[in-house]
């Protein structure tokens, strides 16, 4: 189980990164995993093309708030298109395809998840934030 | 005589499984029962020996598997005790209860709710016992209500004579909460419903295959589980329905099986039950659920209720006397033996089911982690989701010791770094 429930992992549960709501947000998306009930929900604001804050919101397991966590500490103050290059990068390393190519310097502390391969019944947990992000910004953008 | 539960255990080849690097506790009973071999063999054996389609063809086999096929809806219908099954048998099925209760909305309740009249379902439904509802009612104008529950989740029977009325055309309700573990006062509501003429369907989906359940007694006028419950195939349900409304119910899928005589105009209906199996049924299935239905005859239904409730005793026997766990984990559901049935639902504020569930799925131990398609009632408890252990026949007081067991540690493991 250690190699799952990482200290840093636990960490970012105990005291969730970027936790919360956005009153005025430029885009918000809800992710649900309808298999367990869970939900999230990421809240941006952009300034010239860049993610100047994002905060979200779950009612989820230790995996679903940690990723969450982890993920908004690596957005904040992206732009866009890193930002959707980073979401990129993580769904390789967790649905890791053979090659095992993804970029690990692009994803800071959540290689951490990277283990998550190996229980592909909870990868739905850690992804929910990342797709909610990237919802968000298409919907910026279209 | 007490069934031999190790000798049981021998004939359910899964139960040997090793699941990482552990020996599988299986108590994910209330998804889908495991098969014995008499039934895993049956299923193989009518592919090897018997495959041909029923109710057609003058050749050997295909008489032989219309028989053995027949033979088992007589079974069933005698599994529920239903009355004067030989004269008429009242065994539809179905693909499983979920699509059994779809076809007495759309059928049925269809053909007789009309505006302002109130369909009775209770707080603790499945989706599948909700949805169809819902549906309906918005189509018809009529109303939906929904029995309320007390706080052990029993349904609170102070409302009996509020809820089921004049108005009220249908009750449908769960005999055994899949969710929460209560065996519901179904008898009770039955004589209500039967006192203003409202229609009852029971969702047997976890009281059929676990204790004694005899249609004739309970006078309800539909009920509806699933084989894969109960030691059977996936991909089967049971729809049973009583005399009087079977024979004026009209067909939900048209097409070949059902018909006596088509012309490119019109066709006229097949006799009962087949008028509603309309295409190339799930023989194979059916005939290997005859063996199942045999394997739970040949234990004894009040046996294995008994044995259950017995596995339920001792866990709340150990939840009893476990402090850390009774201070850091509630339990859902009645405490009282007599109306809870094998499903121990559980909620910690310490750590989320699913987190729990990987923990315990490390240890061999498989459990249910989520809302249980019960998201209205899980809303209504204040919890996301619950983790579920559920018993059946061939589970042990070891099984459920090493359980709590496993439940402690991982709950500790998240309580030490909170």
């Amino acid at each position: 189980m250690d190699d799952l429930y990482q200290e840093i992992i636990m960490e970012h549960n105990r005291n969730p990164k970027n936790f919360g709501t956005i009153n005025n947000p430029d885009v918000f998306n809800e992710a649900f995993n309808p298999l367990c009930g869970d939900s999230i929900t990421v809240y941006f604001i952009f300034e010239d093309n860049k993610i100047k804050d994002l905060k979200f919101e779950s009612q989820g397991c230790a995996i679903s708030k940690a990723s969450a966590s982890l993920m908004t500490e690596l957005l904040l103050n992206l732009d866009t298109d890193s930002a959707t290059k980073t979401i990129q990068e993580f769904h390789k390393m967790i649905t890791q395809n053979e090659e095992n190519d993804y970029d690990e310097d692009l994803l800071g502390d959540s290689v951490a998840l990277s283990n998550l391969s190996k229980y592909p019944n909870r990868i739905k947990c850690a992804t929910m934030c990342w797709h909610a992000a990237k919802e968000s910004i298409i919907d910026l953008n279209t | 005589m007490n069934p031999n539960i190790s000798q049981i255990r021998k004939d359910f080849p899964i139960l040997s499984t090793i699941v990482n690097e552990k020996q599988l506790v299986y108590l994910d009973n209330a998804a889908t029962s495991q098969k014995p071999i008499q039934v895993i063999n049956k299923l193989t054996d009518y592919y090897k020996n018997t495959n041909s389609n029923v109710h057609r063809g003058v050749h050997t086999l295909s008489g032989k598997a219309t028989d053995e096929f027949e033979d088992v809806r007589l079974k069933v219908a005698k599994f529920i005790n239903a009355p004067n099954y030989k004269q008429m048998n009242p065994i539809i099925w179905t693909r499983n209860t979920t699509e059994s209760i779809n076809i007495i909305s759309m059928t049925w309740a269809n053909d007789n709710l009309e505006e302002n009249d109130e369909i009775v379902v209770t707080a603790m439904e499945h989706h599948s016992n909700l949805i169809p509802w819902q549906r309906l009612c918005k189509r018809k104008k009529a109303k939906l209500k929904i029995f309320p529950i007390n706080n052990n989740q029993e349904l609170d029977l102070k409302y009996l004579d509020e809820y089921i009325n004049s108005n009220t055309k249908l009750v449908s309700i769960v005999h055994s909460s899949n969710s929460m573990g209560t065996i519901n006062p179904i008898k009770t509501l039955i004589k209500k419903a039967k006192s203003v003429n409202a229609k009852v369907l029971i969702d047997g989906a976890q009281s059929v295959p676990h204790m004694p359940v005899d249609v004739t007694d309970l006078d309800c006028d539909f009920l509806v589980f699933s084989a894969h419950k109960m030691l059977g195939p996936t991909g089967l349900g049971i729809l049973y329905v009583k005399k009087d409304i079977l024979q004026n119910l009209e067909p939900h899928f048209l097409g070949g099986e059902m018909v006596l005589d088509v012309s490119y105009e019109s066709a006229t209906w097949n006799d009962i039950p087949m008028k509603f199996e309309a295409g190339t049924p799930n023989i194979a299935d059916v005939i290997a659920f005859g063996s199942a239905i045999d394997y739970l005859n040949d234990i004894g239904m009040s046996k294995i209720r008994e044995h259950e409730s017995e596995l339920t005793a001792f866990a709340l026997n150990i939840l009893d006397e476990n402090k850390y766990l009774k201070n850091n984990s509630t339990l859902f559901g009645p405490k009282n033996i007599l109306n809870r049935s094998g499903v121990l639902t559980f909620h910690s504020d310490i750590a989320h089911p699913h987190d729990l569930g990987t923990l315990l799925d490390n240890e061999g131990i498989a459990v249910r982690t989520g809302h249980h398609c019960t998201m209205p009632l899980m809303k209504s408890l204040g919890v996301p989701a619950t983790l579920r252990a559920s018993f059946y026949i061939y589970n042990t007081e070891e099984e459920i010791t090493k359980f709590f067991e496993c439940y402690s540690k991982s709950l500790r493991f998240f309580d030490n770094v909170r």
